[in-house]
């Protein structure tokens, strides 16, 4: 496994998908048959992640990220319409030639580099209508990639505000070499000292995470890295995994130590392919450093693997017992909770699930005590937190802060002025108004895995609104009821919203379809999925107020427009063709 | 209150149960409804449809999902339950093709059972109108694709009872359907047999007979005659399987 990377269901569809440009029925029989797996469990993966498709895609397949920080709506032009003019070409279909396909797909973390999209899988960034028209032009001469302007491709790190972590560069192997000096009970023991919560955003005990695993009872114990960040905003991970990969690897070794554990994944999001070069190079390193795999640091009995899988476009894979499931080769469908993945996770076994910020946090702690660590940030919520931010300011990026920091400090740092609401913790996360700027980003006011989102005033927070809830209904899973029906019934009652053709009889309808939502739903992403139409509704009623007819009912949709297959049908467009 | 062991509260009367059994579990026991589409009593619970969630102990839980815990507080027939419950129904009946009027499994469909039972008397939000395949293949069943509600129930049946694994959910969200696991992808080259209980269970009109056309009169049907939630505390796989092994 000199790539780090086993054959593993994703990747084996993945290379299929490069070769073959979709992965057809045959395919998955074949690829079920090599593998001993059902067709339907194949089928079933190929038809979940978004990143395979059973259609052929263009030679030149491109995603526009529809972020509203990366995405084609970012700036003042509709990109994704220009793009669709000049390549004439329907978004969603490959163009007749098979030269070209364009679809849109969800946040690809480069929310601070402006409009980007992913062109075969490589991101490029920083897309205004000049870049469009002279890419167009490179498809239309079917120039190789690799002759593309190198500087499209070049993604920056733009750490704005180091602090606690980002300051203080790890020593290769120095935390783990004064981990091994002392038991691995001492060690989990300043993990808990130290008071780390887990920064993907739910803020578990990581220490007593730790701690729990190694007293579960299990044949086997398994680290996993989340390094699938796809809450629309943030992009710290990103940051994090190209500057300070050896300290992530790091605190997993650690983890690996302290609970017991052989063998340890980084499953990273799809959209960050492009960084698995960098983290095959780090882990190499590594290995040659005798800081992984077998007698570590020369301890005999101390070894740990780590295997590199790669994800397919699921921001449910996220959720750590969906990721699990996506380990597992299946689609990233959450497990039902309790039991959680500490005693139950991988194969069944137990097995730590953490964010890529918690290992490097946990890293440093070993390295330089927790006392360091708790004396930053507040009495619940210690240490620091690396913010993505992205909107409507001068210098989007990386900011780390003390926890307790306030929404109003990062603006003014970021130099957002004129701002109109935040958006925190993606779309899943709060929407905030002016008033509430002085909250405090912490696990016990305003909690966040990391995504800041800036909205000038300016902005339409309806089509903000609407662009979170069609996320939503794209990415819910489809397991249980409420959440597959209920965000798509919410996509459709915002858009009627928006568009002007609701009236105050949809607003309490929104209301109550978003209670149901959140509260009947099997995990977090229903459970959150409607917090910003509620915030809306809740910290903007005037911008709803705004945009409702005046009368006691609408229909739920167009009339005379629904008409409109049956007019080129009959080829009819005269005044008795339409209903006014 | 005293807390008797190995006793939880369902609206404040006082149930029995033993180590191991989920909240469903212990109140079918006690014969106390709650309502339910994606179980069935010997199968592994999925916690799917949603309509069994309760308030427990002040959390919002699948009771066919969740354990029950010595002294636990659980409400299941509130307003707020019923309302949610309702509105879940509706959810099944605009996300599919549910045609009650010419569906052969009316009044024995527990959808549309359900329907009755929460008072449901419109479907609320708008139709989804899908389009999903149907599945003739077969020499004696059929699959209308349309109609199906995703519960899982031949699912499990099919992997966990009659361990032949004829069928699985593939795709995302609101294009979730309801595949085959043949090298076709077609009903007619699985084993599936009309003795299975995948072919059984399905409680809405997905899966159906060929060639059984109204043999029970309308009117005279299972929930013409009773509520589901009288029918629903006397089910279990075993009698299921004896019932219509043909």
């Amino acid at each position: 496994m000199a790539d780090f990377m086993a054959d593993h269901l994703l990747h084996r569809l993945y290379r299929l998908q490069e070769k073959h440009r979709h992965i057809p029925f045959q395919l998955m029989v074949e690829v079920a048959r090599e593998s001993g797996l059902p067709v339907s469990q194949v089928a079933a993966v190929v038809n979940f992640y978004s990143f395979f498709y059973q259609q052929p895609v263009g030679r030149y397949h491109l995603l526009f990220s529809n972020c509203t920080s990366c995405g084609y709506q970012a700036g003042e032009v509709n990109l994704l319409a220009l793009l669709r003019q000049q390549l004439s070409i329907v978004p969603g279909q490959t163009r007749t030639d098979g030269v070209v396909s364009v679809d849109e797909t969800s946040c690809i973390g480069m929310c601070d580099h402006g409009p980007s999209m992913l062109v075969n899988g490589a991101p490029i960034v920083n897309l205004d209508e000049d870049r469009i028209r002279q890419l167009c032009g490179l498809i239309a001469a079917e120039q190789s990639l690799d002759r593309w302007p190198a500087d499209w491709f070049r993604i920056n790190n733009h750490i704005r505000k180091p602090g606690l972590l980002l300051n203080a560069p790890l020593q290769s192997g120095g935390s783990l070499s004064k981990a091994l000096a002392g038991d691995a009970q001492r060690m989990l023991e300043s993990i808990v000292q130290s008071g780390l919560r887990g920064r993907g955003g739910a803020g578990f005990a990581t220490g007593k995470k730790w701690l729990f695993c190694r007293e579960a009872e299990g044949d086997a114990r398994y680290v996993v890295c989340n390094a699938d960040e796809g809450e629309p905003g943030t992009f710290k991970d990103r940051v994090l995994l190209q500057c300070h990969a050896d300290a992530l690897f790091e605190g997993m070794t650690l983890c690996a130590y302290g609970i017991g554990a052989k063998k340890g994944f980084l499953y990273l999001r799809g959209e960050y392919r492009y960084l698995l070069g960098h983290l095959q190079t780090v882990l190499r390193r590594r290995y040659d450093s005798g800081l992984l795999g077998a007698s570590i640091l020369g301890q005999a009995g101390f070894s740990f693997d780590i295997e590199l899988v790669v994800g397919a476009g699921a921001y449910i894979c996220g959720e750590e017992s969906a990721l699990i499931e996506s380990l597992e080769g299946k689609p990233g469908i959450p497990r039902i909770r309790p039991p959680f993945p500490v005693t139950h996770g991988y194969l069944g076994c137990p097995t730590v699930v953490n964010n890529v910020e918690t290992f490097i946090a946990a890293a440093h702690i070993v390295q330089d005590g927790s006392d360091g660590f708790g004396a930053v940030g507040t009495e619940k919520s210690p240490g620091s937190k690396l913010l993505s931010v992205s909107g409507d300011c001068r210098t989007p990026g990386i900011y780390e802060y003390p926890y307790g920091a306030s929404i109003q400090q990062v603006l003014d740092d970021c130099g957002a002025t004129q701002v109109q609401a935040v958006q925190i913790g993606g779309p899943a996360g709060s929407l905030l108004a002016k008033k509430d700027f002085n909250r405090r980003i912490s696990f016990e006011d305003v909690s966040t895995g990391g995504s800041f989102l800036i909205f000038g005033e300016y902005r339409d927070l309806l089509s903000i609104n609407r662009n979170f809830a069609r996320f939503f209904a794209h990415e819910s899973c489809g397991f249980c009821t409420p959440c597959r029906v209920g965000t798509r019934l919410l996509e459709n009652s915002i858009g009627k919203i928006a568009d002007g053709r609701a009236t105050w009889r949809d607003v309490d309808e929104i209301k109550q379809l978003s209670r149901i939502v959140s509260r009947y739903s099997h995990c977090g992403l229903g459970h959150t999925a409607a917090n910003h139409i509620l915030d809306s509704v809740r910290h903007f009623p005037g911008h709803i107020q705004n945009v409702l007819a005046q009368q006691a009912f609408t229909p739920a949709f167009d009339l005379d427009a629904a008409l409109e297959t049956a007019r080129q049908l009959t080829q009819r467009d005269d005044a008795d063709a339409h209903l006014e | 209150m005293t807390q008797l062991k190995d006793t939880i509260f369902i609206d404040g009367k006082a149930i029995g149960f033993t180590e191991g059994q989920t909240i469903m579990d212990a109140a079918l026991s006690a014969q106390v409804y709650i309502p339910h589409l994606c179980h069935y009593p010997g199968l592994t619970p999925s916690g799917n449809c949603r309509l069994c969630v309760v308030e427990a102990d002040g959390r919002m839980v699948a009771a066919c999902t969740t354990a029950a815990r010595e002294g636990q507080q659980v409400s299941n027939n509130t307003a707020e339950l019923s309302a949610a419950r309702k509105a879940i129904t509706q959810m099944l009946f605009v996300e599919g093709n549910h045609i009650c009027p010419s569906c052969e499994k009316s009044g024995n469909c527990k959808l549309q059972a359900m329907g009755y039972y929460l008072g449901m008397l419109e479907e609320h939000y708008p139709q989804f109108n899908p389009h999903r395949a149907l599945d003739a293949s077969h020499p004696d069943i059929f699959l209308d694709r349309g109609r199906c509600i995703l519960c899982g129930l031949c699912v499990r049946s099919s992997h966990d009872v009659d361990k032949k694994n004829v069928f699985a959910i593939a795709g995302r969200g609101a294009d979730a359907r309801l595949i085959v696991n043949t090298v076709s992808g077609k009903l007619g080259d699985s084993n599936l047999d009309v003795g299975d209980l995948a072919a059984n269970i399905c409680p809405v009109g997905a899966i159906m007979f060929k060639e059984h056309g109204y043999v029970t009169p309308i009117g005279e049907r299972i929930y013409d005659r009773q509520k589901i939630s009288d029918v629903a505390l006397n089910e279990h796989v075993l009698e299921q399987k004896g019932d219509k092994a043909r």
